[in-house]
């Protein structure tokens, strides 16, 4: 497995398109420093981008990778190497060369910028664990696409659907029912909502983090008594990790049966 | 060394193969024939463990291969079009099969053998098709393992380089290994193989050598002998 981590990874390290996404990353995080000039706002502004920004990457990378190493996947099928191995080892170097791009990316300019000696640094860390989470949840679900569906133009376009649909419908949905029943105590059922989708969970525990908590008005409250506590974080941390280990489980599931 | 029982494939609604049994247990060139769709890729693939049969068992060297990778280690395996990742260059291909099997590998002598030492530093996506199924031969061949399974080895390749094909599989099959063919040049068929494996409907139709398949069939040429059989 580790040999194929390692030539995916190179594979992808060759390829010019993390080293784009690693020099997007590092003028985004320049540029916010520079017009904020203030390391927390900077952090909150960066949020709203990796909350958004960092699934759609990790859903339209993992896809095309797939896609495209067809070939290579085959020639290894043939080899004495267990599918398992072939697929994991794949999903990894994909995930991992992502979650580094984004890490350094980000946290070179935030270090230059004097980062260490911030009390900002435990916001900013828990941002990049928060975003390598989505990256590898993401990725997941994109391989697992694109073992389901052999046409390219439907596993495309199946994925943005999903993301789409995780990033900003699922939100719509949930405002609609919060408006629907505002008459009803919702706080659990909020709460609920909030954990099971990994992107709106995400923005949740950063925004706690970050102690803005009071602009989300009593929900902020309960949330804040939920997340605050230690329970509140083994359960987000466990949710969070549940949304990479079930995909992971589910991709090597459909692979197991796929025929080649 | 290959036993299949009973096995069958069906994609989607189709069927491609329909409850067939085969063993081999000589030493030698069996040419799988069969008109398109027959289920002769098919078949190859089941026993390389790509494609998962519905029903039925297969074993290589008596052990069963469902769920198993480390039999594979055993086979060589030439698959029928030669994609390669076309990024890499032939000599980092090749070098990167070396590492994954983990084996000590014959290459220098097959790139000798096969002329393609000018195209070693080249990307594949740069290579004719030509030359792609030279390293494709290369690829496969240079592991020396006791089964070599071959999917229409001749696509793309020159008189020369077939001369040479020829003379490789001669030099396998009198070091005792089972060689496993599907091709549609009935020449190469006739001048190469011990044993015809003809499939028809999913299932095993003849099983025997060229002479048999002629004195049965009344015809005193291969390619009308199968003729005969389809029609």
């Amino acid at each position: 497995m580790f040999k194929i981590l390692k030539y995916s990874f190179f594979d992808l390290f060759r390829s010019r398109w993390s080293f784009v996404y690693f020099f997007f990353y590092l003028l985004l995080g320049l540029v916010l420093l520079f017009l904020n000039n203030d390391l927390s706002n900077a952090i909150i502004t960066l949020m709203n981008v990796i909350i958004v920004l960092v699934p759609l990457i990790g859903t339209i990378f993992g896809i095309m990778y797939f896609y495209n190493s067809r070939e290579f996947t085959e020639l290894l099928l043939a080899q004495p190497i267990a599918r398992k191995h072939i697929f994991l080892g794949q999903y990894l170097g994909v995930a991992i060369s992502l979650a580094l791009s984004l890490v350094l990316g980000l946290g070179i300019p935030f270090i230059i910028y004097g980062l260490l000696e911030s009390s900002a640094i435990w916001d900013f860390l828990s941002l990049l664990v928060v975003g390598s989470f989505l990256t590898f949840i993401f990725t997941a679900l994109s391989f697992g696409i694109a073992l389901r569906f052999e046409n390219k133009i439907k596993g495309f376009g199946m994925a943005i659907l999903m993301w789409l649909f995780l990033a900003i419908i699922y939100d719509g949905i949930f405002l609609l029912l919060l408006m629907y029943f505002q008459e009803y105590p919702l706080e659990d059922f909020a709460l609920a909502a909030s954990v099971l989708n990994p992107i709106d969970l995400s923005r949740t525990l950063i925004l706690l983090k970050l102690d803005i908590s009071a602009l989300l008005g009593y929900t902020g409250a309960v949330f804040k008594s939920f997340f605050g506590t230690t329970k509140g974080s083994i359960i987000s941390f466990g949710v969070l990790l549940a949304w990479v280990i079930l995909p992971v489980w589910g991709m090597l599931r459909l692979a197991s049966k796929k025929d080649f | 060394m290959v036993t299949v029982t009973n096995l069958h494939k069906r994609f989607g609604s189709q069927k491609v193969l329909n409850g067939l049994n085969l063993e081999t247990n000589v030493a030698g060139i069996i040419a799988v024939l069969g008109p398109n769709g027959s289920g002769k890729t098919t078949l190859i693939k089941s026993l390389l463990g790509m494609v998962i049969p519905q029903q039925g068992k297969i074993a290589v060297n008596g052990k069963k291969i469902r769920r198993q990778s480390d039999y594979r280690q055993e086979i060589d395996y030439l698959p029928q079009i030669a994609n390669f990742p076309g990024n890499l260059t032939v000599k980092e291909l090749i070098g990167m099969i070396k590492d994954l099997r983990g084996k000590p590998a014959r290459d220098k002598e097959l790139i000798a053998f096969f002329g393609i030492e000018n195209f070693l530093d080249k990307k594949l996506s740069k290579l004719s098709g030509g030359t792609r199924q030279k390293v494709n031969i290369v690829l496969c061949f240079m592991f020396d393992s006791p089964l070599i399974i071959l999917d229409e080895p001749t696509s793309g390749l020159d008189p020369a380089s077939l001369i040479k094909l020829r003379e490789l599989l001669q030099k396998e099959k009198a070091a005792g290994k089972t060689i496993i063919i599907t091709s549609h040049i009935m020449n190469f068929v006739e001048e190469t193989a011990d044993r015809i494996l003809f499939l028809l409907e999913g299932v095993i139709y003849f099983n025997g050598s060229i002479t048999e398949l002629k004195t049965q069939t009344g015809q005193d040429d291969l390619e009308h002998a199968i003729a005969q059989i389809l029609t």
